[in-house]
């Protein structure tokens, strides 16, 4: 079984953050890559936009669904995970290290307490 | 907040969670979407040989002196044309032209045809085929639930099979049957599939179908054999351009719009849908089943929008990557005028138009 990293906060709608000062790296977890199966095409946001909590700023394509990603905190994308263009199955094989999304610089830290703790996030998945 | 019925459940059910199967509700039924993963699948199929449950399909029988009737009048193609043996792909339509469903048609016996027919269909289709009964007063039976269904494909789906049977399968030709024995278990063997590969599909008794699956499973282990969910099969069948109802074909679309003028043989008399048909020949056919590779990046999905110089001009029905041919492939509908290959279309992609053409099919044939 996956173990969650301790050091990561969730989101009900899968995504992990991993906070470091006042940036953040962006991915989604293990269990959403299980749930979505074979990752075949991830659509990401350019440097400079602008993410906004709750709402979707790419999306993760499996072979047979689509599946969006909204952003866990609010920030502005510094550096995007560009391997992912060419070997979105990444995702699949390594969701909470290499394959990380996007990295942000936080504009609103505070959103931060707002969400799932390791495990919290564990006990949410499998209830 | 709506209650859903319980999901049903095939005689494989138990055999799939122990498997370790991701499971989904499929029109009602409880069923495998994929056991190690759909790429994995799709190409243990088109290399190897990939084990179906498709015990969720429907299985009506037709009996009597006014069977062949029957069966001629509900469906598109000809079954007069069929030897005792032999198999037909065929449509059953309303009278206004569109589907009711597509449907295998075998014929056991001068009085005896056995159609095979899509699972979320079947109640839908015996109704409409009593229905029309009515003029014949043939014997037709709802027998579901006397099979299961288990489809082997895939180029050594042969090879696997014929361990377990004394039938010659080798002289079973493509869309032709038997009735023999595999495993020791009473079962009706057909040449027929839905991936594009060669295979059988095997209809047994629902108690036999659990041995039958681990038999199966057991022979073709040499030879790589991989137990498959609906997930891969729908990807096999998109590169093969086989139809899905309720994508290509519904109750709005004609068999002639759907490129599927071979299975309507309007010389053989009356049929339903006939005259709907025949006006439809006779005015044009406004729409066509048109198949597309992105050239953008991007995944054209069913439902998506398809616009033709930037005007609204159709819809995908199927969309998706092949994995056989690494691109991103799909089914759409195109006005006529516009459905040839080669055309630039466009497919709307969470509201971003991007480029596509229009291509011949199949998008993928096996070598013979």
């Amino acid at each position: 079984m996956t173990t969650y990293p301790e050091n990561f906060h969730y989101t009900k709608e899968h995504e992990w953050v991993h906070v470091e000062g006042d940036q953040a790296v962006i991915g989604i977890t293990d269990h959403a890559q299980e749930e979505l199966g074979d990752i075949v095409y991830v659509d990401l946001p350019k440097t400079g936009t602008k993410l906004e909590q709750g709402k979707t700023f790419g999306s993760v394509e499996s072979v047979k669904a689509v599946s969006d990603v909204y952003a866990p905190v609010s920030g502005e994308v510094l550096e995007v995970n560009e391997s992912l263009a060419s070997t979105p199955e990444q995702l699949n094989s390594d969701p909470h290290g290499d394959a990380w999304l996007v990295k942000i610089r936080l504009t609103a830290p505070d959103e931060i307490k707002q969400l799932l703790t390791a495990e919290d996030y564990q006990k949410y998945i499998d209830a | 907040m709506t209650t859903a019925a319980p999901l049903k459940q095939t005689p494989l059910h138990s055999v799939h969670r122990r498997l370790g199967a991701k499971m989904v509700d499929f029109g009602g039924w409880d069923m495998p979407v994929q056991y190690t993963g759909i790429l994995d699948e799709h190409t243990a199929v088109r290399e190897r040989a990939g084990l179906f449950d498709v015990s969720h399909m429907g299985e009506i029988e037709v009996r009597g002196p006014e069977a062949l009737n029957l069966v001629n009048y509900v469906a598109t193609n000809n079954a007069a044309k069929l030897k005792i043996g032999q198999a037909q792909y065929s449509g059953l339509l309303y009278d206004h032209g569109g589907f009711v469903d597509d449907i295998l048609v075998h014929k056991v016996d001068d009085d005896h045809f056995f159609l095979c027919v899509n699972a979320s269909n079947q109640e839908k289709d015996y109704d409409y085929i009593s229905t029309l009964n009515r003029s014949y007063k043939a014997t037709v039976e709802f027998a579901s639930d006397r099979y299961a269904q288990i489809a082997v494909q895939g180029p050594k789906a042969l090879a696997t099979l014929q361990k377990l049977t004394h039938a010659d399968l080798g002289g079973i030709k493509y869309y032709w049957f038997t009735d023999s024995e595999v495993s020791g278990i009473p079962a009706r063997i057909a040449r027929t599939g839905y991936t594009g590969e060669d295979g059988f599909e095997l209809y047994i008794a629902p108690d036999e179908a659990p041995q039958l699956w681990t038999d199966l499973l057991e022979a073709g282990e040499e030879l790589g054999i991989r137990p498959c969910g609906l997930g891969a099969r729908n990807t096999l069948r998109l590169e093969a351009k086989m139809a899905l109802y309720g994508h290509e074909i519904t109750a709005s679309i004609t068999p002639f719009e759907a490129d599927l003028a071979w299975i309507v043989k309007m010389d053989k008399g009356d049929f339903a849908g006939r005259q709907a048909l025949e006006k439809q020949l006779q005015s044009g056919v406004t729409r066509k089943l048109a198949g597309f590779e992105m050239r953008g990046r991007g995944i054209g999905r069913d439902g998506y929008e398809v616009q033709v110089d930037g005007t609204p001009a159709g819809w995908v029905t199927s969309g998706g990557p092949s994995p056989t041919l690494n691109k991103n492939i799909g089914l759409c509908y195109l006005p006529a005028a516009l459905a040839e290959p080669g055309r630039a279309i466009q497919i709307l992609i969470r509201n971003q138009p991007v480029d596509a053409v229009t291509v011949p099919t199949p998008f993928y044939k096996r070598a013979k």
